[in-house]
């Protein structure tokens, strides 16, 4: 891709080959001119929308009438391609193109980028795929080579029964209609996971419409190793001073804090923990504590999960051995058993063992969404993995109104966690609302030590990149007639206040 | 569990014979070769070992049998358990470059460990084990062996019992060691019916369509119930234990249910009228609900740790491995006699010891000398084979030959299509 200053005009339905369709597996990478002003226009827009998906995601069932509803109105308003129609789109789907491979430069350089990316785009891709046509579904598959033997009449009606029950949406009725595709099970792992389809002697079973599942493990596969590529030449580009700020920036917004780094080292004393549990931890983290006091144990995943969120609250390596021996003693544990088995991996947890990775406390995604809890566990969301009825109890032990309450358990029933959460933020310290929109244990507790401290207005703690602050006050006073420099910037200081509104 | 013959104090005099005379270390290494398709497939494999006074040592790596079996009967491990094949030799590890050490490939394993149902069994708790609650083993081989064979293609399986409380699996096909994390996660999750912590009263949750795997291990649950559940756990006799199976239904059906039983105190009967009176509540009602067939896989259904059978490095204790608190053998198991293992007569380490010695002395008596000619190996094999070991070393032996078997017939399947050409 080459860069100059100067816009230039593209003229429509300049590529219809490349173009054909209105979505893509990004192959083939563009290979035209774009203007610095749109390199970043579109790099801008494209990370909104993603943002989009993101906050979608978790807060509407994926592929929900509401969450698709919300997704095309903000496909509309950020001018992206997503309904086929017989007028080309060039436009949109250049658009598209071109922002999405600007993206990867920009999120291809650590793991935790590149698996975020990949998150959305696929959520992205698994929307505008399943609205298309079935017409435009084959003509989808047949673009992109994805061959998938399908079954004979004999075969569909010896495996009848097994298909109608297997596959979802699938009746008596309709199944001689439908094309199913025998596909190794490896290639259909989400469908597998999910036990969404019929499996026999190691191979999935597919209707045609559950073909997007395959589709996106390939679209997956494919992203996957493209950024890996990518990362590899990215010195080259990086080296380029008119990207490199821009990339930067692009990196760095679309993560919160995520408490790796503890401003409070050492400032927590063990015996305030217990009193703290109550007043000041998040349901999940005082379910924890509390779990290991009255048993003397934890089990691997709430060791990690509630031990990395003390190391957030800001507990040294020394205080969190001693808690926890002085916990495990007192249970079935004696201390030299302790400090061959447990300590190691409390070490491991502060980076001092191993790969040496210094491990973040978990998000309140990450806990909703990995490791589910089974018997004798008790990590996790429990607005998201307890019984609604002994949550419910638990909450009217800890003096939950009923008004409150009927509040929380109605934000379950949404399956708005974080939510849910938060008003339980907002009932146990007495306030109306909580003045921030919670995404991470570790700030439940930062914030709620804020309140409890002296109910001082404190101001939210950001990252924001140095340059952005400082472009943004200089904006002020600038001439009327701007240049395009100061434009794009402008939209940069858009972006930052978009990421800070959340 | 009363073992009467074993004591764990003399483990370390047991293990130093154990090893020496006992364990098969030949058929050992015919199994991690896999035939020498892959060369150091066997050099690159973690073992790791659990010595005297709980010390554990990882990254162990053998060049050859002879080297494996030096160091083990060297070190007399307590345990024995096996991790991955690695992209290096794991006993070089420190000297490679970090992130240039990575785990290739392993069996995919299943762990099922009888705490994991302390909610649902009221004959034994935590480590105990009793003939009644075996049972729940047995259905648990009976389902996954079926799922993982007919479901998911795999042909090579080798379930071991664990030596105390559960059973393992080791699917050992070129197809399984080759999985991702990703694909060992999706296998382990479609295999997960059971789900929820503390916190959840109703595990499982039943709704149309029933998927064909969830009929096929119904199938083989309900053909236990009666027995297992019913009458040896006792679901339906105490007040304590009908209320908890009461809780998983819907108010009303238990409410009539409890009405029922104050006249009905038969088990058996008590679960025919819960049967009768959900079926009838399912073609009443148009949302249906299935509610028995839910009972009874949360109190039957295998409970899986996905984390287990998730990770390529994660290390499992090996067969032939003697488990120190009971001095049992990880002996594999005859999945087609199932219904027939009893884990009270599994071998201890003590009880072949004392085999080895009376077969010794009776070698003596009949006059036979210990011929030094003999080849060490002839001595080792003539020696197991008068323990009680013999017929689970037969087994092992069975799988590997089934192995060999497939692999020739690929290189013949491959070989043929060159001939067409």
């Amino acid at each position: 891709m080459q860069f100059t200053r100067r816009t230039k005009k593209v003229a429509l339905g300049s590529n219809p080959e490349l173009y054909g369709h209105c979505l893509q597996l990004y192959g083939q990478p563009p290979l035209e001119s774009v203007s610095l002003v749109q390199f970043e226009t579109f790099a801008v827009e494209r990370l909104k929308l993603l943002k989009s998906v993101e906050n979608l995601g978790v807060s509407y069932v994926k592929m929900s009438d509401d969450y698709q509803k919300k997704l095309s109105t903000e496909l509309c308003s950020l001018n992206f391609p997503h309904r086929t129609s017989r007028l080309s789109y060039d436009c949109k789907r250049r658009k598209d193109h071109i922002s999405h491979f600007i993206l990867r430069l920009a999120y291809c350089q650590t793991e935790d980028l590149r698996r975020w990316f990949i998150q959305q785009e696929m959520d992205l891709f698994r929307y505008r795929f399943s609205i298309l046509s079935a017409k435009y579904k084959t003509e989808f598959l047949h673009r992109n080579n994805l061959k998938y033997d399908t079954i004979s009449i004999e075969e569909k009606k010896t495996l009848k029964d097994e298909l109608i029950n297997s596959s979802y949406g699938i009746s008596g009725a309709t199944i001689a209609e439908q094309e199913f595709y025998r596909v190794p099970f490896q290639d259909a792992l989400d469908l597998v996971r999910l036990r969404k389809v019929f499996l026999q002697v190691g191979y999935a079973y597919i209707p045609h419409q559950d073909i997007v599942t395959i589709v996106l493990n390939d679209f997956r596969t494919r992203l996957s190793k493209a950024l890996a590529l990518t990362a590899r030449s990215l010195p080259a580009v990086q080296s380029d001073e008119r990207l490199q700020p821009l990339l930067n920036h692009l990196s760095h917004a679309y993560v919160g804090q995520d408490y790796s780094f503890q401003k409070n080292i050492g400032k927590v004393s063990l015996e305030q923990i217990d009193p703290l549990s109550t007043t000041s931890f998040p349901l999940c983290m005082r379910q924890l504590h509390k779990a290991l006091r009255e048993q003397h144990h934890l089990r691997h995943g709430g060791r990690m999960q509630y031990g990395l969120f003390l190391k957030g609250v800001g507990l040294t390596l020394e205080q969190a051995l001693q808690f926890w021996r002085a916990e495990f003693v007192k249970g079935k544990v004696d201390s030299e058993k302790f400090d061959k088995a447990y300590a190691y991996s409390i070490r491991h947890m502060f980076g001092k063992e191993g790969k040496r990775t210094d491990y973040t406390p978990y998000s309140c995604m990450k806990v909703i969404l990995s490791n589910p809890p089974s018997q004798g566990d008790y990590h996790g969301c429990p607005f998201r993995h307890s019984d609604p009825e002994l949550l419910k109890q638990k909450l009217q032990s800890y003096k939950i109104s009923p008004g409150g309450l009927v509040q929380i358990l109605d934000l379950v029933k949404g399956m708005h966690y974080q939510l849910a959460c938060q008003k339980y933020f907002e009932l146990t310290h007495s306030v109306e609302d909580a003045g921030f929109s919670l995404n991470h244990p570790n700030q439940y507790f930062t914030e709620s030590q804020k309140l409890l401290g002296g109910g001082k207005e404190v101001k939210k703690e950001v990252e924001p990149p140095q340059r952005g602050q400082e472009i943004a006050g200089s904006n002020a006073q600038s001439a009327p007639t701007q240049s395009p420099k100061v434009q794009a910037l402008d939209k940069m200081g858009d972006l930052e206040s978009f990421f800070l509104d959340e | 569990m009363p073992t009467s013959d074993y004591d764990p104090a003399c483990l370390p005099d047991l293990l130093p014979l154990y090893y020496r005379r006992l364990f098969p270390f030949s058929q050992y290494y015919r199994w991690l070769t896999y035939g020498g398709v892959s060369k150091s497939y066997f050099q690159n494999r973690e073992f790791s070992f659990t010595l005297k006074d709980d010390i554990y040592v990882r990254y162990q790596s053998f060049s050859t049998q002879n080297e494996l079996e030096k160091e083990i009967q060297k070190m007399n491990p307590y345990k024995i358990d096996i991790g991955a094949v690695y992209s290096h030799r794991p006993s070089q590890h420190n000297t490679v470059k970090s992130g240039a050490f990575q785990a290739l490939e392993k069996e995919l394993v299943f762990d099922i460990d009888m705490t994991d149902y302390d909610d649902v069994r009221s004959c034994c708790s935590a480590a105990d084990i009793c003939s009644k609650c075996w049972t729940l083993m047995t259905i648990a081989i009976r389902i996954l062996d079926r799922a993982l064979r007919e479901d998911f293609g795999f042909q090579h399986l080798l379930w071991v019992y664990s030596g105390r409380r559960g059973v393992h699996c080791w699917v050992c096909d070129e197809a399984a060691r080759k999985l991702s994390v990703t694909a060992r996660s999706a296998v382990a999750e479609y295999l997960s019916l059971v789900k929820g912590g503390e916190e959840t009263v109703r595990k499982v949750v039943l709704s149309d369509p029933i998927h064909p795997f969830i009929s096929q291990s119904l199938g083989v649950v309900e053909n236990y119930f009666n027995k297992y559940a019913i009458v040896d756990q006792e679901l339906l006799a105490s007040k304590e234990s009908v209320d908890r199976v009461l809780s998983l239904l819907p108010e009303d059906v238990r409410k009539e249910l409890l009405v029922h039983y104050q006249n009905e105190k038969n088990p058996v009967n008590r679960w025919g009228i819960l049967t009768d009176l959900v079926n009838q509540k399912r073609m009443s009602s148009k949302k249906g609900g299935y509610f028995e067939k839910e009972i009874m896989l949360q109190y039957c259904y295998p409970r899986l740790d996905v984390n287990v059978s998730k990770g390529v490095n994660h290390l499992l204790k090996s067969p032939f491995s003697i488990h120190p608190k009971t001095g049992r053998v990880s002996v594999p198991i005859d999945v087609r006699n199932v219904d027939k293992f009893n884990p009270f007569e599994v071998p201890t380490i003590s009880l072949l010891c004392e085999e080895l010695d009376k077969s010794r002395a009776d070698e003596e008596e009949d006059g036979i000398k210990n011929n030094e000619t003999q080849s060490a190996e002839r001595r080792k094999i003539r020696d197991y084979k008068r323990t009680s070991l013999a017929k689970y070393i037969k087994l092992f032996d069975q799988f590997l030959d089934a192995m060999a078997h497939t692999r020739k017939g690929e290189i013949l399947k491959k070989s043929d299509l060159q001939k067409e050409f």
